[in-house]
């Protein structure tokens, strides 16, 4: 490097902290301003990523397959900081499947800073195909991390970057760290900085009590957002993240469909119908909600824009019309239906002209959800046939059907942004039974239980949160 | 043997009774009182419409039909109704556990809505009815064999009694 280029880059590099630092002052004032101070401030221009790389990562459904095996040493600096964070990084990794941090007691090198030079030669003896090296620093209140991968086997580094962050969030400093290596290692785009809804249960099966709960997507930061009054049902995120559509039973009436602000608590009810309202989604740009309402028997799907209020009924049908979801880009919204007899999965367009039947395999086809990844066009859906209840995906025209979590009671999938993992619940039934959530990826090689605090139900995985 | 299992059911539905009157008690106390209950209710009053009566109906997997013997128990209803017009009525729709939420919720108040319907067939005014669906989600017998989802696929006849 010339001296001129380190000092333009020392000059950049003062600069974007100077704006991170402003971002974070004036984001203690509001939570929905703290996620700019997660930018990234600073491209690691020391060693450029080199375009030839050794390590591929590959997983195929129905193939062998071996998380890579990697190295999270400590990292270096702060040292209550550094550990905290090279373990969500670590924990993260593994959680997805894909990857496998080696067992720390095997590293010869317990700390590796990100300015250092590693000696290869130690990763590669116990089998790490790359190395994830880090240095955080607490300065006054503003937290840093640098973070270095290498690939061992060659020696060169994949990417360097520098993050910066306020002390209240370290743990998505971490996560973010961990969505840039694992994004960097297999490719997909990362799905660590998000959370998840979703109902927690308790009590006997004949009087449960169901409580809106949230949390990271590793558990931490666990928040009820309903105190079990009320029986509540199916939560959704809002592309937004600060909204969730869930269903209530209140106190007198029908069940209806509400819009909670995680924020501030507030609850709005969505629309006034003297039936039954259930099964809500937001559309993708979170303008609008789609839902059904249940009226003398039949039920069917309403789409309502939420600045407007104004809803337009878009199935009318003498059957169950239900678990409605728009396609990515808003156009197409995808549902069940029992109109030719048993629950199959439909497709409209989103004015609702062009209902039309995708699923006609063996066994009834339920929840459908789009991936939000509008390249591949998956759905993922429940299916129920003689041996149980599954988790599948299949192409939004019906085509290429797997089944990616099979068991006794599977059921209601929520992706990950990035479109490669569906979440859902389990249920062992029985007399003392409960529900767990459990996320399996497209191939259908990983399957990992989710951290909930005892049975839980219903899960929706928000977007990241950036 | 169809007139045992009529007479376990009437046990069955007299204990849920008596759980509801006497919160304090343990089960099997709750289980006696309720036998005690079954013959000493008072004519017109909720336990003598859920023991002597029949408080709730059965469907098959998937059907909102009702059966020859659920229009029986319907028909019963309906003339105990007629005789007691204080009372305003919610029928709850339930399903069984193998089915999917949001879907179960749908078939539980397909299901409300039949006996609902076949009420107002037999006489009783349609302001007097609501209807409400709990899906799956409130069921009576918990066990992963048949003879429980055969009890939670049900539709029950709630009397309400705040005036």
């Amino acid at each position: 490097m010339t001296a001129e280029i380190q000092r333009r880059y020392a000059a950049y590099v003062a600069s974007r902290y100077r704006r991170a630092r402003r971002i974070a002052g004036i984001a203690a004032l509001g939570e929905s301003l703290i996620r700019l101070a997660l930018a990234t401030i600073a491209v690691w221009l020391g060693l450029m990523s080199s375009p030839a790389l050794a390590l591929t990562f590959s997983i195929q459904p129905g193939q062998p397959f071996t998380p890579m095996p990697i190295a999270v040493p400590g990292f270096a600096g702060d040292p209550a900081l550094a550990a905290q964070i090279s373990q969500i990084v670590a924990n993260d990794l593994k959680l997805s499947g894909y990857i496998n941090p080696l067992d720390p007691a095997s590293y010869l090198d317990k700390v590796v800073a990100a300015e250092a030079s590693p000696n290869f030669n130690n990763w590669t003896t116990i089998g790490a195909q790359a190395l994830v090296a880090g240095t955080v620093q607490n300065q006054g209140g503003q937290i840093t991390a640098a973070v270095r991968l290498w690939d061992v086997s060659t020696g060169q580094q994949m990417f360097g970057q520098q993050f910066a962050t306020t002390p209240d969030n370290v743990r998505r400093l971490g996560h973010i760290i961990a969505d840039a290596v694992y994004s960097k290692l297999t490719g997909f785009k990362g799905f660590f900085d998000t959370r998840v809804v979703f109902v927690s249960e308790s009590g006997p099966k004949t009087q449960r009590i169901k409580k809106l709960a949230l949390m990271d997507w590793d558990g931490a930061n666990l928040r009820f957002l309903t105190q079990g009054q009320d029986l509540v049902l199916t939560p959704r995120f809002s592309p937004s993240t600060q909204q969730v559509a869930y269903m209530a039973y209140a106190q007198q009436g029908n069940p209806k469909v509400f819009i909670l602000n995680t924020a501030n608590g507030s609850r709005q009810l969505v629309g006034e119908y003297s039936g039954m309202t259930f099964s809500p989604r937001f559309s993708p740009d979170g303008s609008k909600l789609v839902f059904s309402v249940e009226h003398e028997g039949n039920s069917n799907i309403y789409v309502m824009d939420l600045a407007t209020r104004q809803a337009q009924q878009l199935t009318n049908d003498a059957s169950i019309n239900t678990s409605p979801c728009f396609s990515p880009d808003g156009s197409q919204i995808a549902f069940e239906s029992d109109r030719g007899g048993a629950q199959q999965i439909y497709l409209m367009n989103s004015d609702g002209s062009n209902q039309h039947r995708v699923t006609f395999g063996n066994g009834r086809y339920a929840t459908p959800v789009f991936s939000p990844d509008p390249e591949n066009a998956y759905i993922a859906f429940t299916k129920q046939d003689s041996t149980g209840f599954k988790i599948g995906v299949m192409k939004s025209d019906g085509s290429q059907e797997r089944i990616i979590a099979d068991g006794y009671h599977n059921e209601g999938p929520s992706w990950a942004p990035n479109g490669r993992y569906v979440m859902y619940f389990t249920d062992g039934g029985g007399a003392t039974g409960g529900a767990s959530v459990w996320f399996a990826d497209v191939t259908g090689t990983v399957n990992v239980q989710v951290k909930t605090p005892g049975f839980a139900s219903d899960p929706s995985w928000s977007p990241l949160l950036r | 043997m169809l007139s045992e299992m009529r007479i376990w059911r009437g046990v069955q539905f007299a204990a849920v009774v008596a759980s509801a009157l006497a919160l304090s008690a343990c089960a099997s106390q709750q289980a006696q009182t309720g036998l005690e209950n079954a013959t000493q209710a008072t004519p017109g009053s909720p336990q003598d419409f859920v023991v002597n009566v029949g408080d709730r109906v059965f469907f098959t997997v998937d059907s909102s039909d009702l059966t020859s013997e659920a229009k029986g128990i319907l028909d019963r209803q309906s003339t105990w109704l007629q005789r007691y017009p204080r009372y305003t009525i919610t029928v709850e729709g339930h399903a069984d556990e193998r089915g999917t939420r949001e879907y179960n919720f749908a078939l539980g108040d397909r299901r409300a809505t039949a006996a609902r319907n076949y009420l107002i067939s037999r006489g009783i005014q349609s302001t007097r009815l609501k209807t409400i669906s709990y899906g799956k989600e409130r069921p009576v017998a918990v066990c992963e064999e048949e003879s429980c989802f055969n009890q939670n696929r049900r539709a029950v006849t709630v009397l309400n009694t705040q005036n």
